[in-house]
């Protein structure tokens, strides 16, 4: 019996994903329908459009890169129980440093990469433990702070730009990269840079971390329950704050490859936005972090469909903001679907009575 | 008289499929002051609830005033003119005196509060009563027996004719108990009738006319407070019909392996909990804390383990003291321990069963590259739950989805496979089906017969005589009894000491 | 430092105020009944951007003024439904409402008006500007505190009627009560749920003027983001008002001058995006010293 209860609750969660999804391409395609006039053609090319050309697909591939960055970064803070959403500052600062570093300092090929890469990690790493070390010693909560903290940074990663890499005759943006601080094309007639190989590389390495390490076991025990780590013997605030470094250092990382492989010059003159991307993967993969590539594609396949969907028609990308929240939504709101869960648990609990009666008796 | 409440074969089943209270009949007469009393578990505190209208019914009746009743939340009962005062004060802090007796029914002028009214209303109830009160203050600045009367008076004043009473005397001084028992006899001739849970004899004697007793969720009968002896009450309460046997051989202890020197320790309410506390644990014995909830157990246990550190006092392992080592460092010295409460100290319900299994141990399981090795791993937790006979479709079920008993396996069997000295139980079988507990009964035993040194603290008697070799009895945070010899002791007997009827001499309890 | 000197200043000061005043006051009145209210920020989008198209097609400021509370009042309810009725975690939930109002508000500007990133195609209403007589020709006072839009008067009152509301009527009584201690509200039959969605849709309408100003009364329209951040300073705001209007009223204001002065600090030497950077690093300052007394003063013994 307790068998087949355990094949139906994993049953019952992946069904649950499903409705989410399906609700809320539903809801999508009810507006789509309400303000297009070609509701058809735009539903189509949004969810079949990056299929339609090994372009497109590909473009699917390298929006992928910096949102499994995050999904790895922003599953590996949340689980030890932190709202720490600093990863975006950290992003944003490591495509500085990449762009700072590959426009004054010379150094050979491979070389290059590598320092910039390396110092991205360590600033990232840096910047989101100011939350969680605030919250240890003060207890403000890290969810107003990483948010405050990260328009701080945007603004201190401009200022860096605007004063030592602006190139005054090409409007806003900084000067060229120096020809080493790039990541290569990987296949040809794509822009699919070697950052793919370092985002593997990574997203590798953060599996083994969360799910073979001793410390992925104790950041995992801490955000399940903290009474109980603190019981078994784990420091909970060395914990949390590796994990929060960790994360940093993941997010730092990401926002470098970004910037030396998808761009010749700097030109981010808006903050970045993706750790609500983030937060959503780590809805959809948080058990299991096998899922964070699933999900991660998922995401960067309805951005780049809604992109020509709203080249093609006159229904405008941001739609997918809708979609994403829309899933969100229903996939955290426990009560979703309970009532399927609900008469399951029902059914044993009555069992349960009933033998419980034989015995009373 | 005629009866003002009646209960006809109420019974309560919790999800889970734990039994609270068993067809219990009984009658309260208008005007009286009942006592409702019973050891913890015996399901004072269901019946009590179900009282109210905060719990369900799973099956029975409940009249009142003859009427038969169908609560559906507190509001209908206090519709009704029940009116409870809980063990744990429920009022807003921030808030005045008056405004918490008129929370809900506040006194109006248009839109606004009529401040004024409230007050008056409060100054109202309060001299009609006689139970003072300050009106203007606020809650969090008013003393503990102020905020009882408090509590009494929010009853009265939304018109309850029968008070319900939960343990009210536990937070109160000698001096504020004597007063709160004028203001019940007062009450009491002004027609209300008075409902007084608590496991206080000498009180249910001085102020109660009858009383009910509860035992393992059934009801034992109701009497006259003066037909009983408090012996005989206490037997009533304390004690089974069936003697469960265990086969255990005798220890020969030869040295202390656990000293616990005069410990004190006062709790957030300032309320002395442990009060220079000395007992000690030897080597291969399982030493027996038996206690009514509330008189230190929790507190010694918390202290042992390192949750909580102690104001005065020492604990020695090994002749080392370890009251201000880390948790970590004394599970390294030889020290595990099963809690009280599984679920917010024992085990992380969001993980799996392979995860809880093994929170003490992971370390020992890395390979050559110092990753976790989930191949010994995996083999770990099968051969754990196959010996403990842990009930779940694998050990990569979420263990939230486990009974509680199997959840209480779990915990039992994670912390007995480690080679430690010494072993702390806490409540090994509370909320946990007949077969897990005679299961887990057994491995303790087995434990023992390995040469581990157990301390059990145990609110089931039973489970607490059979197993242990010397027990001891905790009472306002003292030891007031010490059994040396198992063999001879009853429930009864311990039943005696916990209630703080019987008392050892000195001497004997230096021993301890 | 003469700037501090001018009346302009004080004034600019009092008009960046408005908005995170509204924000901290729904902020204020969410926590105090127990509620962290993370989606002020989206609800603020919708609003300004319904405000403004409702304005713009009805010919009517009323309408415009209504449809925007309207949306305020729907959002927080949807927030309400999702947290309290299916037990979804309200900081994801808040994180999904201010997502869709983001891409949402886009689209909808983008559907409605063909221009991504501001309405000005539509002639939508504007608050007027109120001079209130006698108190304007007093000098400094008066250019002070007088001209300014209608709603920046409406945001002071409401923080006397907060105040009044939450001290002074049995429903703040009530609200309070549930933020404190549920167990009492249960005990003497309060609905709790009830409760704490009447104090978030209230928290709603006021973060619905808060965006209304920023569309229609600060700039006469609407573009995209504008409530930059103001609804999750509001957060800090609150924490260090205690929840209290009287202190989220001084909290805001800190605020706001934190914010004037980055804006008259525009024409001296120090970077620009020191300047803008200057009053989010001023509010974390703040909470933090705030979180830290308060933690002080509750002798908590573990923060994480």
């Amino acid at each position: 019996m307790l068998k087949s209860a355990w094949n139906k609750l994993d049953y019952y969660s992946l069904v649950r994903v499903t409705v989410a999804v399906l609700c809320a391409f539903a809801l999508a395609s009810c507006i789509i329908f309400i303000f297009s006039n070609t509701p058809v053609a735009a539903i189509s090319k949004l969810l079949l459009g990056p299929l339609q050309s090994k372009r497109n697909f590909f473009v699917v591939i390298q929006t992928m890169i910096p949102l499994i960055f995050t999904g790895l970064a922003i599953n590996i803070m949340f689980k030890s129980g932190l709202f720490n959403i600093a990863a975006d500052g950290s992003f944003y600062i490591g495509a500085v440093i990449a762009a700072f570093i590959g426009i004054k300092i010379q150094l050979p090929n491979i070389i290059h990469q590598i320092v910039i890469i390396f110092v991205a990690a360590l600033i990232g790493g840096l910047i989101t433990s100011i939350p969680a070390i605030i919250r240890e010693k003060t207890g403000a909560h890290e969810f107003v702070t990483s948010m405050m903290l990260n328009a701080v940074f945007f603004f201190m990663g401009i200022y860096v730009v605007n004063t030592y890499l602006l190139d005054k005759t090409a409007g806003y943006a900084s000067v060229r990269f120096n020809e080493t601080a790039s990541l290569g094309n990987m296949i040809n007639g794509t822009q699919i840079h070697y950052g793919f190989l370092i985002m593997i590389i990574v997203l590798i390495v953060i599996y083994v971390v969360i799910e073979k390490t001793k410390l992925g076991y104790e950041i995992k025990l801490v955000g399940s329950n903290k009474n109980f780590a603190r019981y078994s013997g784990i420091k909970i605030g060395r914990t949390i704050i590796v994990s929060q470094l960790i994360g940093g250092i993941v997010a730092g990382i990401g926002g470098a490859v970004e910037m030396i492989g998808m761009y010749k010059r700097f030109t981010w003159n808006s903050p970045v936005t993706y750790v609500w991307d983030g937060i959503l993967i780590y809805l959809l993969a948080s058990s299991k972090p096998i899922f964070i590539p699933l999900a991660a594609f998922f995401i960067s396949y309805i951005r780049v469909g809604a992109d020509i969907m709203s080249r093609a028609t006159h229904v405008d990308n941001s739609i997918v903001a809708i979609i994403q929240a829309v899933i969100i939504l229903l996939v955290s709101a426990e009560r979703f679907m309970y009532n399927l869960k609900k008469k399951k648990e029902e059914k044993q609990a009555l069992l349960a009575q009933q033998s419980i009666e034989m015995t009373a008796n | 008289m005629a009866n003002i409440l009646e209960v006809k074969d109420l019974t309560k089943i919790y999800p889970g499929g734990i039994l609270a209270n068993y067809n219990i009949n009984c009658s309260i007469k208008k005007g009286e002051i009942h006592a409702l009393v019973g050891e913890n578990g015996s399901g004072k505190t269901t019946l009590m609830k179900m009282l109210f209208g905060i719990e369900e019914i799973t099956s029975g009746e409940i009249y009142y005033k003859g009427e038969k009743t169908a609560f559906k939340s507190s509001k209908d009962a206090i519709k009704l003119g029940i009116g409870m005062v809980h063990q744990h004060f429920m009022l807003v802090p921030s808030l005045t005196v008056a405004e918490n007796l008129t929370l809900g029914i506040e006194k109006k002028k248009g839109i606004f509060t009529d401040i004024k009214g409230c007050i008056k209303a409060a100054e109202d109830i309060s001299n009609k009563y006689n139970l003072k009160i300050d009106s203007h203050k606020r809650v969090r600045d008013v003393s503990v027996s102020m905020k009882q009367k408090l509590e009494i008076l929010k009853a009265l004043y939304r018109g309850a004719e029968l008070l319900i009473l939960d343990e009210p005397t536990a937070v109160l001084t000698p001096q504020e108990t004597e007063e709160l028992f004028e203001q019940l006899l007062s009450l009491k001739k002004l027609g209300h009738t008075i409902i007084f849970i608590s496991h206080k004899l000498d009180e249910v004697k001085h102020l109660c006319d009858r009383l009910t007793v509860l035992k393992s969720g059934k009801c034992m009968g109701s009497y006259n407070v003066d037909e009983l002896s408090r012996e005989e009450i206490s037997k009533l309460m304390i004690g089974r019909d069936v003697k469960l046997k265990f086969d255990k051989e005798d220890v020969k202890p030869t040295k202390n392996i656990l000293e616990i020197k005069n410990l004190t320790y006062t709790d957030k309410f300032n309320i002395k909990k442990l009060d220079n506390l000395s007992f000690n644990l030897k080597n291969g014995e399982v030493l027996g804390i038996a206690g009514i909830e509330g008189n230190g157990q929790s507190e010694v246990v918390s202290i042992i383990t390192g949750l909580i550190n102690a104001e005065f006092g020492e604990v020695l392992f090994k002749n080392q003291d370890i009251s201000k080592i880390s948790i970590d460092k004394r599970r390294k010295l030889g020290i595990s321990h099963v809690p009280e409460d599984r679920m917010m100290h024992g085990c992380a319900e969001g993980l799996t069963v392979s995860d809880n299994l093994i929170s003490n141990v992971y370390k020992q399981f890395t390979n050559k590259v110092k990753l976790l090795d989930f191949n010994r791993i995996n083999d770990y937790c099968l051969k754990l739950v196959k010996k403990y006979d842990i009930r779940c479709s694998s050990p990569k079920q979420t263990i939230k989805g486990l009974s509680g008993g199997n959840i209480q396996k779990a915990v039992v069997a994670r912390e007995f496979s480690v080679d430690t000295e010494v072993i702390i139980i806490n409540q090994p079988t509370r909320g946990v089906d007949v077969g897990a507990m005679e299961f887990i009964n057994d491995k303790i035993l087995n434990m023992r017969r390995l040469g581990r040194s157990i301390l059990l603290v145990s609110a089931n008697l039973t489970e607490l005589i059979g197993l242990s070799d010397r027990i001891i009895v905790l009472n306002k945070g003292k030891v007031v009894g010490h059994i040396k010899d198992i063999k001879k002791v009853t429930e009864e007997e311990l039943g005696l000491y916990m209630l703080g009827i019987k008392r050892d001499i000195e001497d004997q309890l230096k021993e301890a | 430092m003469d700037i501090l000197l001018k009346s302009e200043f004080w004034f600019a000061v009092i008009r960046s105020t408005t908005p995170v005043l509204f924000a901290t006051l729904a902020a204020n009145l969410a926590s105090k009944s127990g509620v962290i209210n993370i989606a002020i920020e989206g609800t603020m989008l919708i609003a300004a951007l319904v405000g403004v198209i409702a304005s713009a097609f009805t010919n009517s400021l009323l309408l415009g003024l209504f449809f925007g509370l309207l949306s305020g009042v729907l959002v927080t309810l949807a927030l309400s439904y999702f947290s309290l009725k299916l037990k979804s975690n309200i900081i994801i939930t808040a994180i999904a409402i201010n997502l869709a109002a983001t891409g949402g508000t886009v689209f909808a500007l983008y559907t409605i008006t063909g221009d991504k990133s501001v309405s000005a195609v539509l002639k939508s209403a504007v608050f007027p500007t109120v001079n209130i007589p006698i108190i304007r020709d007093i000098p400094f006072i008066g250019s002070t505190l007088s001209g300014h839009n209608l709603l920046t008067y409406v945001a002071l009152i409401s923080v006397a009627v907060i105040y009044i509301l939450l001290y002074k009527t049995p429903l703040g009584t009530r609200i309070r009560a549930v933020g404190e201690s549920e167990a009492a509200a249960e005990s003497v039959g309060i609905n709790i749920n009830k409760t704490k969605t009447i104090a978030l849709v209230l928290s709603g309408m006021l973060s619905a003027l808060g965006g209304m100003f920023l569309s229609m009364g600060y700039l006469s329209m609407f573009t995209a983001g504008m409530t930059s951040g103001r609804g999750f300073v509001a957060l800090a705001t609150d924490a260090m008002s205690g929840s209290n209007p009287i202190g989220g009223l001084l909290s805001s204001l800190i605020y706001g001058f934190s914010d004037s002065l980055a804006n008259y600090l525009q024409n001296t030497a120090v970077p620009l995006q020191f300047i803008q950077a200057f009053p989010y690093v001023f509010i974390v300052i703040m909470f933090t010293v705030f979180s830290y007394v308060n933690k002080r003063k509750n002798k908590v013994e573990d923060n994480i």
